[in-house]
């Protein structure tokens, strides 16, 4: 695939390969995305704004520039001294493609480094060279007011032109947390919002602090995603319960959302609203339990993306899609084109009563069949799945 | 006369911004809305007044930034999202008269028109696109999402000598309108509010011969918005109240 080199959020050329729950592949401009879900569907997206998370400073002990980049939260949201973990390199920037960028000088716990106005210290190393804990030595509101006029949003050498902070943040960007866009939701323009309503497709949010998606070393790459802070609100909960009570089903824009709810499923209580720490990882060996289909970039084999999208289709089908991805051109990461992916019959067959989305589709197609509400059902065509 | 003494207030814990917060009408928001309990986030451009009312205000958040630089808007979004975890209300306070002293249209510069444009129209329009998905979450939510754009008389009413700050104003209040008409499938209210003649600082600069005794003060006027709010935001369900918990109860795993 090509990478995606401009900035754009949603360029007219912009593309959606749709694969339906049997694997089959349609594509279709993305602007059409919509048609492809039906009434009582739920779209759930991330609405984190993304924090101007790369910072470019010194290590005061040897004098040395270094690049840091903010990867994961590790002290509370909204709190004093901010602690985070985070990747640092050596001299340069984003123009230099990660895997290239030097290593920073040795770090050692009680390192000051300095960000123009920031300051931070070394609170631990995490077991490689370019990995640490970083501690902020401000008050919350000083350490936005810096960061807003120090850190850049992060950034890769693909895209040339340096991104503005306007650049990162979605449409629905609401609480920045962060540290990478969460850029399947780029998707997401406010005429859907409006045409969600109007289609009685269901619309809710969760805040997810997604992290780095590639750090330029395998061994650390492997580690991605880090654990991830997320906040579900009550009236996603809702939204969420609604759709599947009514047989809909709950697409998920980004692997962060994919991430979150399914976390947030997995616990004793089950969906409910708050705050968790996304701690697993999704794979070939998960079965989703609240997510039906997924909206997301077009991934590489091999990356974390992609192994999450292992849940949702078949290594067969994923080797297709690969294929077709290559074949026709479609551009990849943050700006390129999107694939929505409607999980396959194993998620079906994984789900639990009270609601098992077999029996409330069953319901739903008797309760659409007998004419009560079909409101919408097919009125936008396109569609991918057979209900 | 409404009774809220039986009622807890809406504005309690709300999260607000005010542009143009440290004179006239702002500062007046800024210390109404405080009163409620509300956790309030204010923009100006002079770092000293900033300063001087945070000091008056404990507990907001101060910010330096001149609305109408098209680079300091994320900025402001920034802070005030970090500040709050999110947003209830935006009051797009800050406005420029253009041309001072007033002067009829033949008489005002390019410049002073595009002045009071930038920061009478453009920076109220940047603002709200950068906090939309802050105000929509919050109307989810159930906690209002609501936007407030201070108006006057001189949107409606051709006044000569007006001309600059009235067309600004004019174009504000009409796009108001607009935004509030597509913004409904998202629950989140765009208000047009036009508080009248008050003894501020910026009526002084128009009006230098104005008699303040004879004008209503800032803190009326405050009062007055804050109450139009009340009237325009959803009322809140049991649900909401208990994700309505105040942020800094937030913690991590």
């Amino acid at each position: 695939m090509i990478a995606a080199g401009h900035p754009v959020q949603r360029p007219a050329y912009a593309r959606l390969l749709v694969i339906d729950a049997d694997g089959r592949a349609t594509a279709s401009p993305r602007a059409r995305w919509l048609d492809f879900l039906e009434s009582g569907d739920v779209v759930v997206a991330n609405d984190a704004a993304t924090l101007p998370a790369s910072l470019a400073g010194l290590h005061a002990p040897s004098g040395r520039p270094i690049e840091a980049r903010l990867a994961a939260w590790r002290s509370p949201v909204g709190g004093s001294n901010p602690t985070f973990d985070a990747i640092v390199f050596g001299a340069g920037d984003y123009r230099t493609p990660t895997e290239d960028r030097p290593p920073p000088p040795r770090l050692e716990t009680g390192d000051a480094l300095v960000f123009g106005p920031l300051g931070a210290t070394v609170m631990a190393r995490l077991e490689h060279p370019r990995f640490v804990r970083l501690r902020f030595d401000a008050t919350a509101p000083r350490f936005f007011e810096r960061l807003a006029r120090h850190g850049r949003p992060v950034q890769y050498a693909h895209v040339m032109q340096p991104l503005a902070m306007w650049d990162a943040w979605t449409s629905i960007a609401a609480t920045p947390v962060a540290f990478e866009p969460p850029s399947a939701g780029f998707v997401i323009a406010w005429r859907d919002v409006a045409s969600m309503r109007a289609r009685r497709i269901g619309f809710a949010t969760i805040t997810h602090a997604g992290g780095l998606s590639s750090t330029g070393d395998a061994t650390l790459d492997r580690r991605l995603p880090l654990d991830e802070w997320y906040r579900l609100p009550a009236s996603t909960v809702a939204a969420i319960a609604r759709a599947r009570n009514g047989g809909g089903r709950v697409i998920a824009v980004g692997t962060t959302v994919v991430r979150a709810l399914e976390h947030a499923a997995s616990r004793r209580r089950g969906l409910r609203q708050g705050e968790g720490m996304a701690t697993q990882r999704i794979d070939a060996r998960t079965r989703l339990s609240t997510v039906d289909a997924i909206v997301t970039g077009t991934h590489e084999p091999g990356s974390s993306h992609h192994e999450l999208l292992r849940a949702f289709a078949s290594d067969a089908v994923l080797a297709k899609v690969a294929g077709t991805l290559e074949r026709d051109a479609f551009l990849t990461h943050e700006f390129g084109d999107s694939m929505l992916v409607f999980a396959d019959a194993r998620t079906s067959a994984a789900r639990r009563p009270p609601v098992t989305s077999s029996d409330a589709r069953a319901q739903f197609t008797q309760r659409v069949a007998s004419g009560i509400s079909a409101t919408c059902v097919r009125a936008h065509g396109g569609r991918a799945q057979a209900a | 006369m409404n009774d809220h003494s039986q009622q807890p207030d809406i504005f309690r814990n709300a999260r607000v911004l005010v542009t143009g917060g440290t004179s006239g009408l702002g500062r007046a928001l800024v210390a109404a809305f405080r009163a409620h309990g509300a956790r309030v986030a204010f923009v100006a451009r002079t770092a000293a007044r900033v300063a001087q009312v945070a000091a008056e205000e404990p507990g907001t958040l101060p910010i330096v930034a001149d609305v109408a630089d098209k680079a300091a808007i994320h900025a402001i979004a920034l802070q005030a999202l970090g500040f709050g975890a999110g947003l209830d209300i935006l009051v797009n306070n800050a406005s420029s008269l253009g041309q001072v002293p007033l002067a009829p249209l033949g008489d005002t510069e390019c410049e002073a028109l595009e002045e009071a444009l930038a920061t009478n129209v453009v920076a109220p329009f940047r603002l709200t696109k950068a906090l939309l998905g802050a105000l929509a979450a919050s109307a989810r939510e159930g906690r209002g999402g609501t936007v407030v754009n201070v108006s006057s008389d001189a949107a409606v009413n051709a006044y000569a000598g007006w001309g600059a700050y009235g067309a600004s104003k004019a174009a504000l209040r009409h796009m108001s309108r607009i935004w509030d008409d597509e913004l409904a499938a998202a629950g989140v209210r765009v208000l047009s509010i036009d508080p009248g003649d008050m003894d501020t600082p910026l009526h002084a600069l128009a009006l230098p011969d104005a008699d303040p005794s004879e004008l209503q003060g800032p803190a009326v006027a405050a009062a007055a918005i804050v109450e139009a709010i009340r009237v325009a935001m959803p009322k809140p369900t049991k649900i909401d109240r208990r994700s309505a918990a105040p942020a800094d109860a937030r913690a991590i795993s």
